[in-house]
């Protein structure tokens, strides 16, 4: 019963054909998983190139031309290649349907879709940097964009333009999943937080991508066709691009760290083996971020030339989306409370989540208050903020969730002892990067800079001695991760003595996930009860 | 490289120690609550550890009591920043009346900018200590940013509108102007200076080196040379509405609304004459985009601004 099933989702079909047309989520999820981590490492490549040039203060390594389309692929490549469908196409693909009891999502084929859309999009970013790259930042702020850069801008916002389309599909086939095919007695308040985390982030995916799609797609009609949108000589307005910009842009923000909240939630409550302190506020917390997220993104303009009425609006608005995360963090604190607790690399990750989080939140505080933003934005302070968020929180939560599912996904252990020290060298060289950017920001370091003063060298130096520190974190899971492929332990269909759905069948799972359909008759995060308690699998599968 | 390495800029305007110690206050706020969640984490994470004999934890149900306290503890901390930082906004957007008014044309990537007396300055601002100073900014192509840290006062200058930022130099010295809206290839070299002087250096650095016309009388040499006047006489008529007196006033429109006859509002008066008809007259007047230079617009508007201290002046 513990050993690996005979006949499971990955040996059931062999050849590149049977992986190019599955409609098994399991293998879509790999698929994604291959290609975001091909993404992490080509962004991360250029954060490599940008680490360096700031070593000295001259512009002395590249052009400025050539640093400024460092950053920008850096920036789309991270954002809209990576941590936008990570944790949601990867882990959400592997684990939605598990987690839910059902076989498959509710549209397989679109899933696949999905998936192949998600690579056009990638293959014209790619060609655009092949190309000669695109200098505009991953914001395309007009009318740079839309008129006076000489790159490669409208290839690459098609790329961004097409992307959207992935997501958009994938939140409506997890919308939809979550809704219609939940086990029975799977009541809304029985589902484990991850699906609450990724349902409100699929919301997001459906109403706010196709604002970030019309809105390049505007930009890319202004440069091609000349239309002037975004044009103040031609009666267009500059302005207008950033609020539509950031009408999605600021949501995705929670697209990129609701899911990993999510993560949070299972990791938290599986090491510490008790069921989460405040389920229901953690749960609606998520549901709070979703909404009011939308109706923040004028604080990205609080110096734009938008009114000082809509900057103290947005100002109060913004105060108003911290105090769910606080919620969270608070809980999650609190779930550690008589735990427990191991310290397993997963719950590493977790723990590092929490801190690293806590000072990305706490820093937003900085921000939403308009009097201080006004010194500190479009600073390092608000790159090492973001970053706090976005690697400190998403990136930590991603790798967390990829050790922890890494027995069901493959049936092997990871090697546990190195999976600690790269956990541990990943917290160390982030914070060595990313903290004394903090201290750049507030003494007006302005981002996207080639050069900079040479009394900020120091500051950037360490900076740098971080990112390489860093580099070392994520090459070590790369590697030993893929080993264990090979000379992992067999994991067993519940390693971690794990109260969710998806570790109550055998590992990896078979193709239609249960051989029959579970009934669930207890609430989530159950460790006060055996499994069988909150599980039953009684009825044969119908399927 | 490692000598005086600073952790805060220095502090040049009226605004810097207000913006700072509202900063100091989310230092603390973010120490002690950082180092709360911190100290929890790391005491539970050993006190909780896994052991032989407990493998379990003790699922507790959660308070509703401390989900309330927890939720109302950040919204009354966030309440207070919230209006702390919007003092500070509402001061760092509201120039005081009487400021120094300085002309600010940013582009591909250079500061142009002119003084009331006529001088003007390329990437350097020469201005007294204790006075406040207000700039009036536009862009010739992108958007740029107007970032002096050392003032805590940035705006973005943005094409085809005006944004103003004020500021009061404190200490004499020179200051960094760095561009913060990224711009192009050479944002990171579109670099100025602001030398706040005591007032007699200041008034000796207008002497000098002037060119004996000001910004207002520029304004009004153009205003000659483009025919302005032959519409908009002084005394009125029928063909344009006189200028005098008019900057700062509620002009009634034509279509029943009104306006406020700001810089913003002259800037479209001139490039887009259609966008605001003047009640009681006829929409005759010919655009003027790509005849006047952006810096030639804050000149006109400088010349109609002098009509109205002229006014005042006589109606004294």
């Amino acid at each position: 019963m513990n050993g690996a099933p005979q006949v499971h989702y990955l040996n059931v079909d062999y050849g590149i054909r049977s992986w190019l047309f599955t409609t098994d989520h399991k293998r879509i999820a790999w698929l994604y998983l291959l290609s975001v981590t091909l993404f992490f490492f080509f962004g991360g490549f250029f954060a490599t190139l940008i680490r360096l040039e700031l070593m000295t203060p001259q512009g002395d390594l590249v052009q400025a031309e050539t640093y400024n389309k460092f950053f920008t692929m850096h920036g789309v490549t991270m954002v809209f290649f990576f941590l936008i469908p990570s944790i949601p196409a990867v882990l959400g693909n592997f684990l939605v349907p598990m987690m839910v009891g059902a076989r498959d999502l509710a549209f397989p084929r679109l899933n696949l879709a999905s998936w192949y859309i998600f690579i056009l999009g990638g293959l014209f970013t790619l060609a655009s940097a092949a190309a000669g790259g695109v200098d505009t930042g991953w914001t395309f702020y007009t009318p740079y964009s839309s008129i006076y850069s000489n790159s490669h801008v409208a290839l690459t916002v098609v790329g961004v333009f097409v992307t959207g389309f992935s997501s958009i599909l994938t939140g409506l086939n997890f919308v939809v999943t979550i809704h219609k095919m939940r086990a029975p007695g799977l009541t809304w308040f029985r589902l484990p937080l991850f699906i609450w985390a990724i349902y409100a982030t699929s919301i997001i995916f459906i109403l706010g991508t196709p604002v970030i799609a019309i809105t390049l797609l505007l930009v890319g009609l202004e440069r091609v066709f000349n239309l002037g949108f975004f044009d103040p000589a031609r009666g267009g307005d500059p302005v207008l691009f950033q609020h539509l910009f950031w009408f999605y842009s600021h949501p995705a923000v929670y697209i990129m760290v609701l899911p990993a909240m999510g993560v949070e939630s299972e990791l938290v409550t599986a090491f510490a083996r008790r069921r989460v302190f405040g389920y229901s506020f953690v749960a609606f917390s998520s549901l709070a971020i979703a909404v009011i997220g939308f109706l923040v993104w004028g604080h990205h303009m609080f110096v734009a030339g938008q009114s000082v009425h809509a900057g103290l609006i947005f100002s109060l608005l913004s105060f108003l989306v911290a105090i769910p995360s606080a919620i969270k963090v608070f809980n999650w604190t609190a779930t550690l409370h008589r735990g427990s607790i191991s310290y397993d690399a997963p719950m590493l990750y977790a723990l590092g989540f929490i801190g690293l989080f806590t000072i990305g939140g706490l820093t937003g505080l900085f921000l939403a208050s308009i009097g201080v933003d006004v010194h500190v934005h479009d600073t390092y302070f608000v790159i090492a903020h973001f970053h706090y968020i976005m690697v400190g929180g998403s990136v930590m939560a991603y790798l967390g969730g990829i050790h922890f599912w890494w027995p069901k996904m493959t049936g092997r252990t990871y090697p546990e002892p190195v999976a600690r020290v790269a956990a541990l060298i990943v917290f160390l060289g982030f914070n060595l990067t990313f903290f004394p950017q903090f201290v750049l920001g507030y003494l007006g370091m302005p981002r996207r800079y080639h050069a900079y003063p040479p009394e900020f060298q120091a500051l950037n130096v360490m900076s740098s001695a971080g990112a390489s520190i860093l580099a070392v974190g994520y090459v070590l899971p790369l590697i030993y991760l893929i080993w264990s492929l090979r000379y992992g332990r067999v994991a067993g269909r519940n390693p971690w003595g794990a109260r969710g759905l998806e570790w109550q069948t055998p590992s990896p799972p078979p193709t239609h996930n249960f051989d029959v359909t579970p009934r669930v008759v207890a609430e989530a995060y159950a460790y006060d009860k055996e499994p069988e308690e909150t599980y039953e699998f009684g009825s044969p599968s119908r399927a | 490289m490692w000598q005086n390495l600073p952790l805060f800029p220095q502090q040049a305007s009226t605004m810097a120690p207000r913006v700072d110690a509202l900063f100091f206050f989310l230092i603390a706020l973010s120490l002690f609550f950082g180092l709360l969640i911190a100290f929890l984490i790391v005491y539970f994470a050993v006190k909780y550890r896994r052991r032989p004999g407990y493998e379990r934890g003790v699922s507790i149900d959660a308070s509703i009591a401390l989900e309330i306290f927890w939720t109302a503890v950040p919204f009354g901390i966030t309440m207070v920043l919230f209006f702390w930082g919007a003092s500070i906004f509402l001061d760092q957007t509201q120039p005081p009346v009487g400021a120094i008014d300085i002309a600010v044309v940013g582009r591909q990537w250079m500061w142009k900018l002119q003084h009331p007396e006529g001088q003007r300055e390329i990437d350097e601002l020469h201005v007294p200590v204790g006075r406040p100073v207000k700039l009036t900014m536009t862009s010739e192509d992108v958007i740029h940013s107007f970032f002096v840290p050392e003032f805590r006062m940035k705006m973005d200058v943005v094409p085809g509108r005006y944004t103003t930022a004020w500021f009061e130099a404190t200490k004499e010295g020179e200051y960094p102007i760095r561009c913060s809206q990224y711009c192009g290839a050479q944002h990171s070299g579109m670099l100025g200076r602001v030398i706040a002087m005591t007032p007699a250096d200041y008034q000796q650095w207008l002497g000098g080196g002037a060119t004996g016309v000001s910004a207002a009388q520029a304004g009004q040499n153009l205003f000659q040379r483009l025919g302005c006047a032959t519409c908009h006489k002084s005394e009125g008529g029928s063909q344009g509405p006189s200028l005098a007196g008019l900057f700062g006033k509620t002009v009634k429109l034509q279509d029943g609304k009104s306006a406020v006859a700001d810089e913003g509002y002259i800037r479209e008066s001139i490039l887009d004459p259609q966008a605001k008809i003047v009640a009681g007259f006829q929409p005759v007047m010919p655009t003027f985009k790509g005849l006047v230079s952006e810096e030639g617009i804050l000149q006109l508007i400088a010349y109609i601004k002098s009509l109205s201290q002229q006014e005042r002046t006589a109606a004294k």
